[in-house]
């Protein structure tokens, strides 16, 4: 028991890294990106190559690695998504649906299909950690709770306190108004993309990390997509009892059903999420008809 | 839909319903058929193949054209119901039942029903949300399949024999190309007449404005569903027939790369039109190969790993460059470059002409 609940927190870590990720971009964009999970593969090789430039120091190699994620983000927007405002929600979509198609063969031409491990030339070792209640995990599964809990906590902070934060909240809500009391939107939703793919860069550095690195680690996003949907999809807040929610019937139906019913839960989830409240826990109900 | 603007009219109710109507347009059809009919004469096996994949392709992306570019009911859970269909086929057949003339009808009634459940929830979800569940149906119906797959013990998918029909036996590539040419021109046929007709100009409706079509008397619950259904119905059947032709079913063949493939020939080809699906369908699985004797043209002794991702990555531009630049898909520069034959010396066409 012990042991289920430590790894629903891990893997409810991971969720709420890439729903955060989601949930950003959705609030700038008004889009699904469905290139996060390859945003989250492109941080591992990101890791992976800074962790082959410098090897043994990973105090240089983990922020590099974490700028550059974040600095895909900002090009992303700039060469993609700002090009699409106005178009509709359809066309964007597929355009995140293709750049996952393009990151994907990037990555495929540069580093190979070949399975990786970016820890071996990081210095770092991945022991396994013993838990209070018999439970077993092992160190990055720890640093991916951290990371989570950090990164929310950085978000809360910074989206209630800092004139930036408020910023892109105003701009999140209605970018017209926004844009009219003299906020630099194009700006905001640029920091906004950025944040989404360090998150999901961060996630896919602890991943690659902790298990292993391929081009397919991108799998992994489309699950999560159920956890921002369930949480609601502007809402931040969310994220987390719906990643909770998500990880929790995921690991139950490893333990009661079989690995195949557990691939799909998620989506089970979502699809009953669909059903009954398709705004999700905290969404905005309005947000149904905009799109 | 006279391309020259002017000077041709129609006398009769039966002219006016004809699908070929000018004599240019019948001369072009004739000349089609005949090549279509004698290729296999000329061409080799391994060109009859690429035409026969062709044409399965434009089946997949006339039904998906259906939904989402006449209805405008988004679909990422295109590969689910083409998973149903062969799925439903397999599993007759692993029955014991393997005539096509029960898993036909019984794949089509498998691909109605699942269709009017995923179109359910498009009465209360637009858009993005709708994309979302039929993606999570995408991912539902393949655990449902691969759940049956370990169910059946060998694990790696299920055998289909050639199918019969009477004392014929689809086997072989010329039989298999006549079969799949023939029907992609039927369904073809079938949802260009949807199109006309009233279910079509209902879907065009909803897809333009849903609250404007409820106001003018179109039931826009009734006719979402039926867009449901048609399109599942008959990706349901492309289903089967993948099953038959390939004569082999396994679950790694519908991943969700399977309905990107679909969406993007339906974009590339052009939205909501019938001859744009035909045409993206072709292009997207001439794409890889092409690419192929490219890449083969210019350096022969490249590494294989270089041209997976030059191919797939090449197919990822292409859909976002038509996405951004061409909306109107290939139809668009087809139909430019029509006019621009047709009407030169001059520009445009007179403001009176009948589109």
């Amino acid at each position: 028991m012990a042991q289920a609940l430590a790894t629903t927190l891990v893997v409810a870590s991971l969720y709420a890294l890439l729903g955060a990720g989601y949930v950003l971009v959705y609030r700038a964009s008004r889009v699904l990106n469905l290139a996060q999970g390859d945003l989250l593969t492109l941080g591992g090789y990101f890791l992976f190559a800074t962790a082959a430039t410098f090897p043994g120091a990973p105090a240089l190699a983990l922020p590099l690695a974490a700028a550059l994620s974040a600095l895909t983000g900002v090009l992303v927007y700039v060469a993609l998504m700002r090009p699409m405002a106005g178009h509709p929600v359809f066309a964007a979509v597929l355009v995140t649906v293709t750049l996952g198609i393009l990151l994907r063969a990037a990555i495929v031409f540069v580093f190979t299909d070949r399975t990786r491990h970016p820890l071996q030339n990081l210095g770092l070792s991945n022991p396994p950690r013993p838990l209070a209640g018999g439970a077993v995990v092992s160190t990055f599964d720890l640093v991916m709770v951290g990371a989570a809990v950090a990164l929310f906590a950085a978000l809360f902070v910074f989206l209630k306190v800092s004139p930036l934060g408020i910023r892109m909240r105003a701009a999140g809500e209605r970018a017209l108004l926004a844009s009219q009391r003299g906020i630099n939107f194009h700006g905001v939703f640029a920091l906004s993309w950025a944040l989404a793919a360090f998150a999901g860069g961060l996630a896919g550095m602890i991943y690659s990390s902790n298990v292993r690195l391929e081009p397919s680690l991108g799998i992994l996003g489309l699950r999560a997509f159920a956890v921002a949907l369930v949480g609601g999809l502007d809402s931040l807040g969310g994220v987390v009892p719906a990643a909770l929610l998500v990880a929790a019937v995921e690991v139950a139906s490893v333990r009661w059903g079989n690995p195949l019913l557990s691939d799909v839960s998620p989506f089970l989830c979502l699809l009953v999420m669909l059903l009954i409240r398709p705004w999700g826990f905290f969404g905005t109900r309005e947000e149904l008809e905009r799109v | 839909m006279s391309a020259l603007g002017g000077g041709y009219f129609k006398t009769s109710y039966e002219a006016d319903l004809a699908l070929v109507d000018t004599r240019l347009r019948r001369l072009a059809l004739t000349a089609l058929v005949l090549v279509l009919l004698a290729l296999p004469r000329f061409a080799s096996g391994f060109v009859l193949d690429l035409v026969s994949q062709a044409a399965f392709a434009a089946i997949g992306a006339l039904a998906l054209n259906v939904l989402t570019g006449l209805a405008g009911q988004i679909s990422l859970g295109h590969a689910g119901f083409l998973a149903a269909g062969a799925f439903t086929t397999a599993a007759l057949v692993e029955r014991g039942i393997v005539s096509p003339l029960v898993t036909l009808p019984a794949t089509a009634l498998v691909g109605g029903v699942l269709g009017l459940v995923v179109g359910i929830p498009s009465l209360r979800l637009k858009g993005l949300y709708l994309a979302l569940g039929t993606l999570a149906m995408h991912h539902v119906v393949l655990y449902a399949a691969g759940e049956m797959q370990a169910r059946a013990g060998g694990n790696t998918g299920f055998t289909i024999p050639a199918p019969r029909l009477g004392g014929l036996v689809f086997r072989g590539t010329v039989a298999w190309y006549y079969a799949l040419v023939a029907l992609a021109a039927l369904v073809l046929v079938l949802v260009v007449n949807l199109q006309r007709s009233r279910a079509g100009r209902a879907w065009m409706a909803i897809r333009d404005r849903d609250v404007a079509a409820a106001s003018v008397g179109i039931d826009v619950a009734r006719y979402k569903l039926s867009a449901f259904v048609w399109s599942s119905v008959i990706t349901a059947l492309a289903g089967a027939l993948f099953a038959y032709h390939r004569g082999f079913v396994s679950v790694e063949a519908f991943g969700f790369f399977v309905a990107v493939d679909y969406i993007a020939m339906i974009i590339i080809g052009g939205l909501g039109s019938a001859l744009g699906a035909v045409l993206g369908a072709a292009f997207v699985t001439l794409l890889p190969y092409a690419i192929d004797a490219l890449v083969a043209g210019v350096s022969p002794d490249a590494a294989q790993y270089y041209v997976f991702p030059a191919k797939f990555g090449a197919f990822g531009l292409l859909m976002a460059l038509f996405l951004v630049f061409e909306p109107l898909g290939l139809v668009g520069i087809w139909r430019r470059v029509r006019n621009w034959v047709f009407l030169w010396p001059f520009r445009h066409r007179p403001l009176r002409a009948s589109s």
